[in-house]
Order: structure tokens, then sequence, then C-alpha cells
């Protein structure tokens, strides 16, 4: 009995250790998608192929979003049920922080140099 | 192998399963998105002050981007070496574990001393932290990224002499993996450098 015991301990242990089962082709789906995300960026800058700056930004930011994407699912393996949902919630908690941080202090300095420093604006 | 350890080894378990084996892999993640704030607080910074040059170059007149690419190459190719580091240990194979991990060590060692050039030439032609806001600021966001990949790099080797010590062991796996979150996560920070920093500041 006690047999049987440690062996369902032993395999329950393994699932739970190694929850995040990666396969050969989920890395090279990451890895084939990463490079063309990382390839079209940078050639749309070298090769200034938009003539507006606002434009190749936007895009490339997208691009940016995408493969950040990619690589949570293909390499970090994140999904809504690893470690009880407790991966992606945190996850979720700090993109929301990093929103606020990001964003917030760029608006905040952006108009404090309007409103403060007309002149030195470009 | 471990199989049979196990068997063996009633006891053993037993007090291993009261230590909550996930437990570490989901601290380290928290550890992880911990250190996602630090890097967004030195993002924001280097976005206030990216046009603050205080009469010194430009990102457009410093950056090297085809340097910038090799770079991005390096750590893309480091990370999908990882991954089949991470195949061979699922497969229970020590020395296609360490082979990968070896690999990706020289790819993470060529990334750093692309960096590490790319910063000595830019101290060298006067472009130091100290010349302008914007410099402070690029040198602490990247500087601080590469400080990460040292800490993985030392940390990667310290589990090769792990591995050929005691073998694919529970904890050297659980290494593993908490290494491998480490090592794909500067891969995602890289992302948002070379487009924020790199490509971006290569524009104006």
């Amino acid at each position: 009995m006690s047999d049987v015991h440690t062996h369902d301990n032993h395999a329950e242990h393994h699932h739970h250790e190694e929850a995040p089962h990666a396969s050969f082709s989920g890395y090279m789906i990451g890895f084939l998608a990463s490079v063309f995300l990382t390839a079209i960026p940078f050639w749309l800058v070298m090769g200034g192929v938009f003539e507006s700056k606002a434009t190749t930004s936007l895009i490339i930011l997208a691009f940016a979003a995408v493969q950040i994407v990619v690589h949570m699912v293909y390499f970090l393996h994140m999904n809504f049920h690893s470690e009880g949902g407790w991966n992606m919630l945190s996850l979720l908690f700090t993109a929301v922080l990093l929103f606020i941080t990001l964003f917030g202090s760029l608006w905040v300095m952006y108009n404090m140099n309007v409103n403060m420093m007309p002149g030195m604006m470009q | 192998m471990s199989q049979s350890v196990a068997v063996n080894s009633n006891l053993d378990f037993v007090v291993r399963d009261h230590h909550a084996p996930n437990g570490t892999l989901l601290g380290f993640w928290l550890y992880l998105m911990s250190d996602c704030l630090v890097f967004a607080a030195l993002f924001a910074t280097y976005g206030v002050l990216s046009q603050s040059y205080a009469g010194g170059p430009t990102g457009a007149e410093l950056f090297d981007l085809p340097l910038v690419a090799l770079n991005t190459a390096f750590l893309l190719f480091s990370s999908i070496t990882y991954g089949f580091a991470m195949l061979q240990m699922q497969q229970g194979k020590k020395h296609g574990t360490m082979i990968w991990l070896g690999i990706t060590g020289l790819f993470g060692a060529a990334f750093l001393a692309v960096e590490l050039y790319e910063f000595y030439h830019l101290i060298h032609i006067g472009a130091g932290p100290q010349r302008s806001a914007f410099l402070s600021s690029f040198f602490a966001l990247v500087g601080t990224h590469g400080l990460h990949v040292m800490i993985g790099l030392i940390w990667l080797v310290t589990l090769l002499f792990q591995l050929s010590k005691h073998g694919l062991i529970q904890e050297n796996r659980r290494r593993l993996f908490c290494l491998s979150m480490f090592w794909h996560f500067l891969d995602v920070i890289w992302i948002g450098v070379f487009t924020f920093v790199y490509l971006m500041g290569s524009m104006t």
C-alpha cells in the first residue's frame, strides 16, 4: 500500500513541479515569431520606410507589445491556470502598475514642461 | 533513476511534499514581477529625460543600430538555446542540458561583451553618464539590464557546476526552471530596451 501511495505522490509531485511543460514546436514557433517581430521594426527604422516618425514609433511599439506577448506565452509558458492563476494575476497587477508609472510620468512631465517652460519646447 | 530513489526513500517524499514544491516557482515569479517594476521606473525616467541632451550628443548620433541588432540576435538565440536545455532536462539528459546551457552562456557572454564595448566606446568619446540627463538615464536603464545579464551568467555557470556534480536532481531542476524564467524575462525587458531606447532614439 505504501508503495502505491508513494508512487502516486511522486507522479503528482512531478506534475506540479514541471507544470509549464515545454515542447520543441512551442519554442520554435516563439523563436520564429520573435525573429519576424524583431526584424521588421529594425528594417522600418534603419531603412527609413515611413516619412513620419510618429507612424514608425506607433508601429514598432505595437510590434514590441506583440513580441512581449509571444515571449510570455511561448518562452515563459504563461496561462490562466498555472499556480492556480496567481502567476497571471500578479502579471496583470504588474502590468497595471507599469502602465501607471510609464504613462503617468510621461504625461505629467510633458505637461509640466509645456506649462512651466514654454520656451524650451522645440 | 530518480524514480527508484524516490520510491526507496518514503520519508524524503513526505517531508518534501510538505514543502509545497511549486512555492519556489511562484515566489520567483513574484520576484520577477517586482524586478519588472524596477525597470518600469527606469523606463519612465528614461522616457522623461530622453530629450534632455544638455547640448550634448543625441541618440541618433550615438546609437549604432547594426550593433544593437547583433546584440538582440545574441539574446534571442540564447533564449531558444535555453529552451532546448529545458527540453533536454525534461528528457532527463544531463549532458544535453549542460551543452545547451553552455551555448546559452556563450551567447549571453557575447551580448555582454558587445554591450561593454558600446559603453566603453561611448565613455571614450565623451558621451559618458555624466554628459547629460539623457545619457545618465540611458546608462542607468541599459546598465541595469546588463547587470542582470551578468548575474544570470554567474548563476548559469554555478548551475553548470551543480549539474556536473549532482546531476538532474529535483533541486537542480527547480534551479533550472527559475533561471529559465529569469533568462526569458531579461529577453522580454530587452524588447522594451531596443524598441523604446535604441530604435525610437535613433529616429529623433
